[in-house]
């Protein structure tokens, strides 16, 4: 967590800027992968991000403390997020998040200790609005959505995080940890994409009594006949 | 019976794997993209301009107006997908970017092309890890398969597109706040003019558009601009999702023509749950004034609720029992606001401290009835004052809901507290039907 960057991150981060037409464009995803390579927005991290763009340390320090994922302490392996926004927290987020800092005793953002035969650290703390809403009471554990939760329910989940055991997003892949995380937001791929369902039940609920009905939107263009008409078009170019 | 849901967007949300180019494809997918490189950029415009298709963001503006500011300067030109959904309710672009990927970045290239962009860019809010995996995914797809990158399927259009992350700040929602943020700063928003489609990203040209409005492209392109202009109503074209969340029995995403009623969509929901009686909700997410039961009725578009006092805006239906009270609900929102003020205008920064300072005096039963009266003074100091719409959102729901309930804050006083139980409104100690 001292000292300096190391070459292959240091190699990545030139990467990330090099996507975007204008190089600074690339500072919100190169702290992503600063959060990934030191744990947090070390200052080593901030100089790094400050060198290969040409700033200077404070004006990265300015956009690093402007934005709520960027973390300047440590957050635990897995950081789970209870969401206290109205909505959530009428449906339990408050009872839900009460019972959690309880059960780690933490107060908010804090991680709570490791403990002997724990495999990992967690850490917690309230969020806004994740727009999972129709899941309400909704938690999120590095970033990936944890739908329906009860008190009790998160505690379990929590303590099978600490112990090690693999625990799977509702709607994703098994968790992985918040620095792995940080790396797939900084647009490094883990093959992850094609793990997890297609959509959670909510999502589906209109569909599903559409499919029943028999309703289905006023006609279109069969496929068929689409191609057809490309064809046309594409013949009076030619023409 | 006349069909209430209009499967579009959502159609292919039950389909195996639908997130993949092959799913995709099989289902009708990049044959908008298709028709559309053989048209002319400026009819793929006027083919979204004539099917009214309105912004799916929450302002509403004609999507094919937007695309048709920008100035021919010869300066490059943008296209910037917001899909940093977070409005509090809002819930539509997350499990549509989850489950089909494709149809956005199909909009994105067509949209692209229609306003002769060669660089896009969607920036998406970062706290949702797998929809940026399937987004990306999706992208490295569509490029291996030719529907990005140089000289696309012949037609000598080039087009580059990057899925960003962002870091969480609900203020990025705002669209020149978002420029900020995808330039690498702090997000916060711009005085306007100029306007972003004359000097937007990197001062050039730019088109923002909601990720729904720019899903929806491929559709309109496919289907055309009459078959999306003859649903919904008059001046509110086509269909959108609407996303029922709270206190109904069987919450999620209702895809219908806009015009369609709270009644309507609680009726396919399976009502609310346990049969309470309806107290509250919100047409539009937490920044649109609340509406109660005597506003079931409201066609759902964008004139008929702003006639009712409210806005469409981005269909999220809060909806909120009688257990729930409206003074705490309230309250939270507005700490919300204040966490989100992103702090450059003093009405917004300053007001909604304050705001939070009064509405939690009263939920606590302290303070008076003229702490009413100043919360009305505070919010008529901040709407219509600050710099973005933040700070008037912020304002909605005390208005609305002094407007409503203005009793049941006076209550609280005689009470010396709040009168309600927290528990009888969880989903899980409360009536699951």
């Amino acid at each position: 967590m001292t000292g300096r960057i190391d070459e292959k991150t240091y190699g990545e981060l030139r990467e990330i800027a090099a996507r975007y037409p204008q190089a600074r464009s690339g500072l919100l995803p190169m702290l992503h992968l600063v959060q990934s390579a030191e744990g947090a927005v070390t200052p080593a991290g901030i100089e790094a991000c400050a060198e290969v763009l040409g700033l200077t340390e404070a004006e990265v320090s300015a956009v690093a403390t402007f934005y709520t994922m960027y973390k300047r302490h440590r957050v635990g392996d897995f950081h789970v997020g209870v969401c206290t926004n109205t909505l959530c927290a009428v449906m339990g987020g408050d009872a839900i998040l009460e019972r959690l800092k309880e059960h780690l005793d933490v107060g908010n953002d804090e991680v709570a200790p490791k403990r002997q035969g724990d495999q990992y650290t967690v850490s917690v703390e309230h969020i806004e609005c994740n727009a999972a809403c129709d899941y309400a009471p909704v938690a999120m554990v590095n970033w990936e959505f944890l739908d329906n939760q009860t008190p009790d329910g998160l505690v379990r989940t929590v303590e099978a995080l600490r112990a090690g055991h693999p625990v799977s997003s509702t709607r994703g892949p098994r968790i992985c940890t918040w620095r792995q995380a940080e790396r797939v937001l900084a647009g490094f791929d883990d093959g992850l994409a094609d793990e997890g369902p297609v959509a959670g039940p909510a999502s589906l609920v209109g569909l599903g009594v559409a499919e029943q009905q028999g309703w289905m939107p006023p006609h279109g263009l069969t496929h068929e006949e689409l191609a057809h008409e490309i064809e046309d078009e594409m013949h009076e170019e030619d023409a | 019976m006349t069909a209430q849901l209009q499967p579009v967007l959502t159609a292919n949300w039950g389909v195996d794997h639908a997130w993949t180019l092959a799913s995709y494809t099989s289902t009708g997918g990049y044959e908008g993209l298709r028709k559309a490189l053989a048209m002319s950029p400026e009819e793929v415009v006027e083919t979204v301009k004539a099917s009214g298709l309105r912004g799916r963001g929450g302002a509403g503006f004609p999507t094919g107006v937007k695309w048709g500011f920008l100035p021919d300067n010869g300066a490059p030109r943008y296209l910037v997908v917001n899909a940093d959904e977070s409005e509090p309710g809002t819930c539509k672009d997350i499990p549509l970017m989850m489950a089909s990927p494709h149809t956005l970045v199909e909009g994105v290239i067509i949209s692209s092309y229609a306003i002769k962009a060669n660089r896009a860019f969607i920036y998406v809010r970062g706290e949702v890890l797998h929809v940026i995996r399937r987004l990306q995914a999706a992208v490295r797809e569509a490029y291996a398969a030719g529907h990005l990158g140089s000289n696309i399927h012949g037609s000598g259009y080039d087009l580059e597109l990057v899925v960003h992350a962002g870091a969480g700040a609900y203020i990025c929602g705002e669209e020149t706040a978002l420029l900020d943020s995808l330039e690498g700063r702090r997000g916060q928003p711009r005085l306007r003019p100029p306007f972003p489609a004359v000097e937007g990203l990197y001062a050039s040209p730019t088109v923002i558009n909601n990720a729904e409005s720019i899903a929806t492209v491929p559709a309109i392109v496919k289907h055309g601009a009459e078959w999306f202009a003859e649903m919904g109503t008059e001046k509110s074209n086509g269909v959108g999702i609407f996303s029922l969340s709270g206190h109904v029995t069987r919450p999620g995403q209702y895809e219908a023509e806009l015009g369609i009623t709270l009644r309507e969509l609680l009726d396919l929901a399976g009502g609310m749950r346990g049969g309470r009686e309806l107290k509250f909700w919100t047409p539009g997410g937490s920044s649109t004034p609340l509406f109660t039961a005597e506003h079931l009725d409201v066609p759902l578009d964008f004139e008929s609720v702003a006639a009712a006092g409210s806005m469409l805006g981005t269909r999220a239906l809060q909806i909120f029992d009688e257990s729930v009270c409206v003074v705490r609900a309230v309250l939270r929102w507005t700490e919300f606001y204040k966490h989100e003020s992103c702090g450059k205008c003093t009405p917004c920064r300053e007001g909604t401290y304050w705001l939070v300072q009064v509405l939690a005096r009263l939920e606590r039963g302290e303070g008076s009835e003229e702490d009413l009266e100043l919360l009305l003074d505070q919010c008529d100091n901040i709407l219509g004052r600050s710099f973005c719409a933040l700070g008037d959102g912020a304002t909605s729901p005390i208005t609305s809901s002094i407007k409503y309930f203005r009793q049941e804050y006076l209550d609280h006083l005689t009470h010396g507290g709040c009168p309600f139980d927290p528990a009888a409104a969880t989903l899980f100690e409360g009536v699951r039907a």
